[in-house]
């Protein structure tokens, strides 16, 4: 049994908060530059040297690359063998989510109440997502999500006999649609099965997935890159203003289904997909 | 290539920036953003005064991160333009001549638009770092209750933006997509 104090589970996410806001991932950051030779735009190859520029400023200045710094999602991997003392784990991530977001400058996006709308002031409480699985580790995963994507991504039932046309046809639809407000260029999380509420949280993992990393199953892997393509064929290009890099790229998780169901949740990433993990 | 644009705006420069045009924009403008819309179409309800001279003004659609000791503004690129759409033909109505945002507009504000003659630029989503250099100096006008929802007055220097919809109605997003789709199936 591993012992961990719930004041280092604080100071962790408090670290992982300011990192992940400061700090784009450097697979996004590798991918973005590689895409400037390949646009067809002249404008959008502007667009994402600016983008590029951007990261090198906030990593250097040490501030946020966007200013919605999001509402903070936290996947958390806890080990059967693990024991939180001094302290609940949950307030111990929302204590450093509080901590995190007052030290590092950023800024304040949860309210309360949605239909009141007063904000909480801290950044919390964060969405936390507990996965229990074997052994003694304690990973934690902290993802500021902005809203520009997150408004524009979507679920849908599809039926069985809709297969992979349907799919392909409601995320190419849900790209397309989402056009500017994404902010462009997107990385796309799809989760197909599972049920209702299960799909969009496969598609949110998704995100987390490294630029260029495919499925490790076959079928979903072609997927991914035919849907890729056809995406960067919209015309959308880099934020909406037109162009070839509408997605650096598209990640899909899946998980086994009902006999008559098909769900599909689409969740966009904007350019600044951040996450940041630290295991214990 | 870019074009040097000074505020306040009149009728004389929207009529020249067209649709694709890359600008620097220099002088005051002013932040707001879902809850200041609000309450400013709020206190014209109830036929209260705007807090500041809405005429010929630019309203950046932002809300800042918090600045770090000796930085006039932290990262303050631009929201969604479409959640402000309810509250703004009023706003063009009464002589509002400049957004910054980015994202589509509804064809209610884009007929105020033409119109009244106002113009919509946008501005890098995401890049808040860039964008945090260009401004000069930030303070509180109004609502400072709602933190980074106040309307602050803003003096940039040589910020860029795109005009995305000119005041002949011009859509850049729709322009640019077409030229770049090469899609045969949709």
């Amino acid at each position: 049994m591993k012992v961990i104090e719930a004041k280092k589970i604080t100071e962790i996410v408090k670290l992982l908060c300011i990192e992940a806001n400061y700090e784009l991932p450097r697979d996004i950051f590798k991918s973005l530059k590689e895409r400037i030779k390949e646009e067809t735009s002249p404008l959008g190859r502007e667009i994402l040297k600016d983008i590029i520029a951007n990261a090198e400023i906030a990593k250097t200045q040490r501030m946020p690359i966007c200013q919605d710094t999001g509402i903070v999602v936290v996947f958390v991997e806890i080990g059967q063998e693990v024991h939180i003392v001094n302290g609940s784990l949950e307030e111990a991530i929302n204590e450093g989510v509080r901590l995190g977001y007052e030290e590092g400058y950023l800024r304040k996006s949860v309210v309360k109440s949605p239909i009141l709308r007063i904000n909480t002031g801290d950044n919390t409480p964060a969405i936390i997502h507990y996965h229990i699985c074997e052994g003694n580790r304690l990973s934690i995963t902290v993802m500021p999500k902005g809203a520009g994507s997150e408004n524009m991504s979507a679920l849908k039932m599809l039926k069985p006999s809709d297969g992979v046309e349907g799919i392909k046809n409601f995320v190419i639809e849900t790209v397309e649609k989402a056009g500017p407000n994404a902010c462009p260029p997107s990385i796309v999380g799809i989760g197909i099965g599972g049920d209702f509420e299960l799909a969009p949280y496969l598609a949110k993992k998704a995100l987390l997935r490294k630029v260029g990393e495919r499925n490790t199953d076959e079928v979903i892997a072609q997927l991914e890159e035919e849907l890729l393509q056809e995406i960067n064929t919209l015309g959308v290009g880099p934020q909406g203003l037109g162009g070839s890099t509408t997605a650096l790229d598209v990640h899909i998780e899946t998980y086994p289904t009902h006999i008559a169901s098909l769900p599909v949740a689409v969740n966009l990433g904007c350019h600044v997909t951040r996450h940041a993990t630290f295991v214990l | 290539m870019y074009k040097k644009v000074t505020t306040p705006l009149d009728d004389g420069i929207v009529n020249q920036l067209k649709a694709g045009d890359l600008i620097l924009l220099s002088g005051e403008i002013y932040t707001a953003r879902d809850e200041a819309h609000k309450r400013m179409i709020e206190s014209l309800n109830r036929g209260e005064k705007l807090p500041f001279e809405i005429r010929n003004s630019v309203i950046y659609y932002v809300g800042p991160c918090p600045p770090k000791p000796g930085q006039v503004v932290g990262s303050c690129g631009p929201t969604t333009s479409g959640r402000m759409d309810k509250y703004t033909p009023v706003l063009i109505e009464l002589g509002l001549k400049g957004m910054i945002g980015k994202g589509y507009r509804s064809k209610e504000v884009i007929e105020a638009m033409k119109k009244y003659k106002a113009v919509y630029f946008t501005a890098i989503g995401g890049a808040g770092a860039l964008l945090a250099q260009k401004v000069k100096k930030a303070e509180i006008v109004a609502y400072e209750d709602l933190g980074t929802e106040a309307i602050y007055k803003f003096l940039v220097e040589d910020f860029p933006v795109i005009v995305t919809i000119d005041i002949y109605g011009n859509n850049l997003y729709e322009i640019e997509k077409e030229k770049y789709k090469t899609n045969l199936k949709r």
